[in-house]
């Protein structure tokens, strides 16, 4: 393998790794702000119980969410050289301002949300968690305008083959970033939802029925529920503006290879790239053309028109972008069923979560991450979808890569996916060992028993 | 905008200057925390919940100034941020892999099962000594000028030992201010013993700088500037003597002068930190790259630095305010 594949794999690694967890903590710190708000208003000692276990998962997200930060930041440099030689006045800016309004609030103000609650006045705590979560938000933003300029720049022009923004105002409100910002906020929301229900549902199978645990349940369904139907509107509305600005990237999505009216939804298809036709199609017709263009004979575009006189191909590789655009909707659809269902279930008059049935309990057990596979799929449509450009239109991949030799890469590729295996088996596992011993220690404490919830033992681990 | 002259002469200049701030930073604050890792596997079981105690609410502040110094260099000059970093290629992904382990040490040796424990203790220690070793190779290539040769190697070997023995000298200080009884005892020891690794690092660097480089050799020892000079190394020799007195007394009755070591180490850091800035000077990649050469487009830099002026004084207060609530003795760290 070539160093340039070697480093495309290694990038894609590390921040495949990265984005995991921001999503959380994105959606997370508004959730704790949210808890730690229902104290003070109610003062039911629930939402405090929820607040301090919850808090322990942002702790650990957050700290696995720098490290690999701090990686991608030195990737720029190791890595990729040409970019910021050739788009640093753009990309230059939009990180600094990252650095400085965002990661420097949610890091100071981090240690005071985390240590500071016995030591400062209760506003002060507040304010701390409210500047955190504001934080994460604001290094969503700037990073995503970054993102999104790469997808679709704006307001630049290039003198000697170097980028020089002529209208910030423009660069930042590039043809996308709306979109995407939206999208991924929304993402992290649902993420962050799965997150709480799942493990809430964990804690609650194996007999730990406290009112804190019903509470995390309840607020996990209904956040899930409430931005389900939001993310499908503004996925659609996201493909809409695709549609106009990476034609090419939307015809992979598609698995269309001619332009041309009455193009089938395919709901399954092996894009066959070689001979640039499908196998095994099995689709809606007119689906695609209705989606795009709201009509049946709106024309959707082919791949083939991105075929350059002398054979160059200048769309992307057409299997990861179809499965992974058909992964993410997939999950987003169950996502809608699921939270749908559990709301139906837990409504106040059946009871509220003792009305949820089992098979839907361990349903969302099983969903727990499912938000981080949706969100890893939507990248991996999104990025892989703006193949061979890095910026569009303005340079390729292959020009931005650094002169490392190729056994360097791959020894250093292979240390961080070692590390990142163990570190992603150890997360996931403490985050279950802190439900069990959570579940454990209220077992213990006498508590008042709540409406038909029983009593079990958990034996030692 | 022509205020000050012309802006493709003084941004770079700004621009040289708030980077070297922020290293500066870095190189205490992630300095004192990274020493405290270093020192680990010298301490008992109990006090090592105290030493992560004393840097817990910090460790993620302090690192961020590291993404700040990069970042600068990324922004600001793009092509010795590329030239400077693909040189280093090894040594910085060490360097990550490190951060990397620590960071997550930090969280994962309280909330993963106990038995697993002295296995994050151990990852918390392999971290830090891997991030000050390749730091400290990092310096030493960089002042020789990013050619690896085997004397060049030698060197970058030695510099980063001796970064190494600084930073658990200053995370000794540091603990020194944090703790009381029996570990504050041990780390005056600790930092007893690191003295004589930064005295001797400090006389590794001052000497061979200016033996490779004639440009350097020129700068401190023509005349005037010699003598401009002097009050640096006089004055960080003055500090070692004043150091050396204080840790003998210490720890006093009333624990008053805890603080004098840390602050000691923090002008002896900062001095010599002036010293390879002045070495260095106008260069960001040694003896081939200008800051001028390599500086950004200005309406760029002028972007950046309209919003530094206003977040940075923000940030130093902030930090000031955490540092404040967070004053006095280590005590157990919990959530609530
Ligand atoms: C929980 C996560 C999640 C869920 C359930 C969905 N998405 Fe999504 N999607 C993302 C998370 C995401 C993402 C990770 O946030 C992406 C990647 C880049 C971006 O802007 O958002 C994304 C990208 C993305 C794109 C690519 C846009 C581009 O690159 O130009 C489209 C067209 C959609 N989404 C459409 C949808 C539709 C129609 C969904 C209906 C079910 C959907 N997404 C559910
Ligand atoms: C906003 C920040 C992001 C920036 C600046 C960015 C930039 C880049 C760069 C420089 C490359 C390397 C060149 C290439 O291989 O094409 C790349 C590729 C890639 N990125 Fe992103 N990216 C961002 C977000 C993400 C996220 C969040 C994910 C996934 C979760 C992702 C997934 C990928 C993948 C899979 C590739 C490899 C594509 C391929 O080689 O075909 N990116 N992106
Ligand atoms: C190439 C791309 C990226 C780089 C260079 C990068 C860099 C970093 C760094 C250095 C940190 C640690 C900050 C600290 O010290 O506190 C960080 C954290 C963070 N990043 Fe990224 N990042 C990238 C992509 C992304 C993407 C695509 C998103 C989200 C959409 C994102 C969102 C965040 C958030 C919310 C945090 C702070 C919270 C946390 O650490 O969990 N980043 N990033």
């Amino acid at each position: 393998m070539d160093t340039l594949l070697l480093s495309r794999i290694q990038f894609g690694a590390n921040i495949s790794f990265h984005i995991l967890f921001p999503t959380i903590t994105i959606a997370l710190g508004w959730v704790l702000l949210f808890f730690k708000l229902r104290f003070k208003a109610t003062g039911d000692m629930k939402w405090m119980e929820s607040y301090r276990f919850w808090v322990k998962v942002f702790a650990l997200s957050f700290a696995m969410g720098v490290v690999s930060g701090i990686t991608m930041s030195f990737q720029f440099g190791t890595n990729w050289p040409g970019f910021m030689e050739t788009v640093g006045n753009i990309a230059g800016p939009l990180l600094a301002y990252e650095v400085m309004t965002a990661f420097f609030l949610e890091a100071v103000f981090l240690g005071i949300m985390l240590f500071g609650f016995s030591r400062v006045p209760s506003w002060l705590h507040t304010t701390a968690t409210f500047l955190v979560a504001f934080g994460t938000t604001m290094s969503a933003f700037w990073i995503l305008v970054l993102n999104s300029w790469m997808h679709t720049p704006a307001g630049f022009e290039m003198r000697d083959g170097v980028a020089f923004a002529t209208d910030w105002w423009a660069i930042i409100f590039n043809p996308s970033m709306p979109y995407r910002l939206v999208h991924m906020l929304l993402a992290s929301g649902l993420t962050v939802a799965f997150l709480l229900a799942g493990i809430s549902a964990f804690r609650y199978v194996i007999g730990d029925k406290c009112e804190s645990v019903r509470a995390t349940l309840r607020t996990g369904i209904a956040i899930g529920a409430l931005l389900i139907p939001i993310q499908i509107f503004a996925g659609d509305m996201h493909g809409l503006n695709t549609l106009e600005h990476q034609p090419a990237k939307v015809a992979a999505m598609e698995g269309n290879w001619e332009t041309g009216p009455n193009v089938p939804l395919l709901l399954f298809a092996v894009p066959d790239q070689e001979n640039r036709t499908n196998h095994f199609e099995i689709g809606i017709p007119n689906g695609a053309s209705l989606i795009l263009k709201h009509k049946a004979e709106g024309v959707v575009p082919g791949l083939n028109d991105f075929i350059e006189e002398d054979g160059t191909i200048m769309h992307p590789r057409v299997a990861p972008v179809f499965y992974s655009f058909r992964v993410m909707v997939g999950i987003g659809m169950l996502m809608l069923v699921m939270s749908w269902a559990a709301f139906w279930y837990s409504r106040k008059k059946r009871g509220g979560v003792d009305g949820l049935p089992k098979p839907l309990l361990y349903g969302l057990v099983a969903m727990s991450f499912s938000g981080w596979i949706a969100t890893l799929a939507g990248w991996y449509t999104t990025e892989i979808g703006r193949q061979p450009w890095l910026v569009t239109g303005v340079m390729d991949t292959a020009s931005a890569v650094a002169d490392v030799p190729a056994p360097l890469v791959a020894s250093t590729l292979i240390a961080y996916l070692v590390i990142y295996a163990a570190l992603m088996f150890a997360y996931i596992g403490a985050i279950f060992y802190m439900a069990r011993k959570a579940a454990r220690g209220e077992s213990i404490k006498p508590r008042v028993p709540s409406s038909g919830g029983a009593a079990v033992s958990i034996p030692a681990e | 905008m022509n205020l000050f002259g012309d802006p493709a002469v003084w941004l770079p200049l700004v621009f040289a200057g708030l980077m070297g701030l922020s290293i500066l930073i870095y190189v205490v604050l992630d300095g004192f925390d990274l020493g405290v890792g270093v020192l680990f596997p010298f301490a008992e079981d109990d006090e090592k919940d105290r030493m992560i105690a004393s840097i817990g609410p910090f460790w993620d502040a302090n690192e961020t100034w590291l993404v700040l110094a990069i970042g600068l260099l990324l922004v600001a000059f793009p092509s010795a941020h590329g030239a400077i970093l693909t040189a280093l290629y090894l040594p910085v992904a060490i360097m990550l892999i490190g951060l990397i382990l620590r960071g997550v040490a930090f969280e994962f040796r309280v909330k993963a099962p106990i038995k697993h424990k002295a296995s994050w203790n151990n990852a918390f220690f392999i971290g830090s000594m891997m991030t000050s070793l390749s730091q400290g190779f990092m310096l030493g290539m960089y002042i020789m000028g990013l050619e690896y040769t085997w004397a060049t190697f030698a060197f970058a070997c030695v510099t980063a030992v001796f970064l190494t023995v600084g930073y658990s000298f200053i995370g000794a200080c540091w603990l020194i201010l944090k703790t009381e009884k029996q570990l504050q005892l041990k780390s005056v020891k600790w930092a007893k013993g690191g003295i004589w690794g930064l005295v001797l690092g400090l006389g590794a660097i001052s000497l061979a700088s200016p033996l490779v480089s004639p440009r350097i050799f020129e700068k401190w020892f023509s005349f005037p500037e010699a003598i401009l000079l002097a009050p640096l190394p006089i004055m960080s020799a003055l500090l070692v003597g004043l150091l050396w007195i204080a840790l003998r007394k210490l720890p006093t009755k009333d624990d008053s002068w805890a603080w004098f070591p840390f602050v000691c180490s923090i002008v002896l850091f900062t001095l010599s930190f002036f010293g390879l800035a002045y070495s260095f000077y106008p260069y960001v990649v040694p003896e081939q790259i200008t800051i001028y050469e390599a500086a950004s487009a200005p309406e760029s830099l002028f972007i950046i630095l309209v919003g530094t002026v206003f977040v940075l004084p923000t940030i130093i207060g902030y930090t000031v305010l955490a540092y404040t609530v967070f004053r006095g003795k280590a005590t157990e760290l919990t959530y609530d």
